[in-house]
């Protein structure tokens, strides 16, 4: 059924998408027919993340879970809760603690900003693992999505590194022994550990240099990288056909 | 590449080169092939279901955020180590390994390993239809198993400074799930189900089950000293 579409405005929700600021914007209104919605994909931005029409069966929360784009959402979160946290932040000793103790006590909402970022890393990082489990068991590493998978696991790696670095920032003995057990491992790596944990640390234990490191690592290298990834990463679902859905039923016939 | 039906000609004038506007090849798209499934347009119906998976993340984060406090120890000390010294959980499972393997093997080789194995899944190029693994050839494979089942714990059991329980049991344990579909004549039900696995599949699970293992022994299981404790006693390290 077609309905006509208003001339003048007639709702709240009509006088703010029929104008030509608005337009300009999505291009397209809330509107409802099929033209229009297919229209507000395609000629908007959203093409590069989502196809016109998605089969029915790989929407339904069971098929996925929704691990990789909750996975994005709180990769959101801790970019939101992160800068918020980058202002009341120096990356210095003792600096550095002392403004985690202003995050406690003096920053309005500090606590809740520090704990959110705080959870939300712990939850990407599980949310990340759990994708990629997922991802396995429904085989959908399989071609032509191999290379995406690659991508994955190079953004799961990101993810520790970043979740690892972001670990000594708030420099107390959590984070200062935390870090120190894992760059000792660095040591064990043949002919070049040490020079390896030397660029990491800017010393050879972990101080003021690699807080600093760590720091320039946690909020501008690796962010940028993990957004870079994550943008060809979700690109390339909906080039390969979308959510893997098994198996194609054998008919064939129309090689 | 046997013989192309076509060839692009490569040339400097890109108005000129190549002449012709689109060539259909007989390629698969995987979205072409379930052309015939139900759809619905992705706006509104994915894109609210986005929209709402944000906010339940936020909110559910939010909650936590508002009545658990994230830790915060004393300012750091490298004159004070602390006992345990412990690394951020998700990688309790390599420091549990330490307690087995010098730092070579379990904080560079096996990781690398892992991470290596993640990257070839997919060209791997065994048995990528992830066919049974028991369909065919079954004597042949059962000696390769068992060649590779007491290889494996042979090689946990004796080559670490502790057994390594939390790699072997869960060895075993596959291994046991594994021989149910071989010497089983049942094929459907879940007997069935166990025997239409593939061998990828098992390799998987079995990494799967062992890093759980291993990361939460680690976690709640180890205390001073790396010694064994009860979390529900002795507390959580």
């Amino acid at each position: 059924m077609i309905k006509p579409i208003p001339q003048t405005p007639q709702t709240w929700m009509d006088t703010l998408t029929q104008n030509r600021v608005f337009r300009s914007i999505v291009r397209r209104g809330l509107s409802d027919t099929n033209r229009n919605r297919s229209l507000a994909i395609f000629s908007n931005f959203f093409l590069h993340i989502h196809p016109v029409k998605v089969n029915v069966r790989a929407i339904r929360f069971t098929r996925t879970f929704y691990l990789g784009g909750l996975s994005a959402a709180t990769l959101f979160i801790l970019i939101v809760t992160g800068v918020f946290l980058m202002f009341y932040y120096h990356p210095s000793v003792p600096r550095a603690y002392d403004d985690m103790k202003d995050l406690q006590y003096v920053v309005y909402m500090g606590p809740f900003l520090r704990n959110l970022h705080r959870w939300g890393a712990h939850a990407m990082v599980a949310l990340v693992l759990l994708h990629m489990v997922r991802v396995f068991f429904a085989g959908a590493y399989r071609p032509p999505r191999e290379f995406n998978w690659v991508l994955g696991v190079v953004l799961l790696v990101l993810t520790i590194l970043l979740s690892y670095t972001g670990y000594l920032l708030p420099w107390d003995q959590l984070a200062f022994w935390g870090v120190t057990v894992g760059t000792n491992m660095a040591d064990a790596v043949p002919l070049m550990g040490e020079s390896m944990k030397f660029l990491l640390l800017g010393g050879t234990k972990v101080n003021e240099n690699a807080l600093l490191r760590f720091y320039v690592l946690h909020c501008v290298l690796l962010p940028l990288l993990i957004v870079l990834v994550l943008c060809v990463h979700i690109w390339r679902v909906r080039k390969d056909g979308g959510v893997y859905l098994g198996d194609e039923p054998a008919s064939g016939g129309e090689e | 590449m046997n013989n192309p039906k076509y060839l692009l000609e490569a040339d400097d004038d890109a108005r000129k080169s190549p002449v012709r506007l689109v060539v259909v090849q007989g390629e698969r798209r995987p979205a072409v092939d379930a052309a015939d499934e139900p759809q619905v347009m992705t706006w509104p119906h994915l894109m609210l279901r986005e929209a709402i998976a944000l906010v339940v993340i936020s909110l559910a984060l939010s909650l936590l955020a508002l009545f658990f406090d994230a830790p915060l120890e004393e300012i750091a000390n490298p004159q004070k180590t602390p006992n345990p010294a412990k690394a951020p959980w998700y990688f309790l499972g390599l420091q549990e390994l330490l307690h087995y393997y010098p730092p070579l093997i379990s904080g560079v080789i096996l990781p690398g390993l892992v991470i290596v194995a993640l990257i070839v899944i997919p060209y791997f190029n065994i048995n990528l239809k992830r066919e049974a693994f028991w369909r065919e050839d079954i004597k042949r494979k059962l000696l390769f198993f068992w060649i590779a089942v007491i290889g494996l714990s042979a090689v946990f059991l004796f080559t670490s400074a502790h057994p390594v329980w939390p790699l072997l049991i869960p060895l075993w344990a596959i291994a046991g799930m594994m021989m149910i579909p071989a010497v089983s004549s049942r094929r459907t039900g879940w007997v069935g189900w166990l025997g239409d696995r593939s061998l990828a599949f098992w390799i998987f699970l079995w990494f799967l089950v062992a890093s759980i293992a291993l990361t939460v022994i680690g976690t709640l299981f180890r205390g001073p000293g790396w010694q064994y404790t009860i979390p529900w006693i002795d507390g959580v390290y």
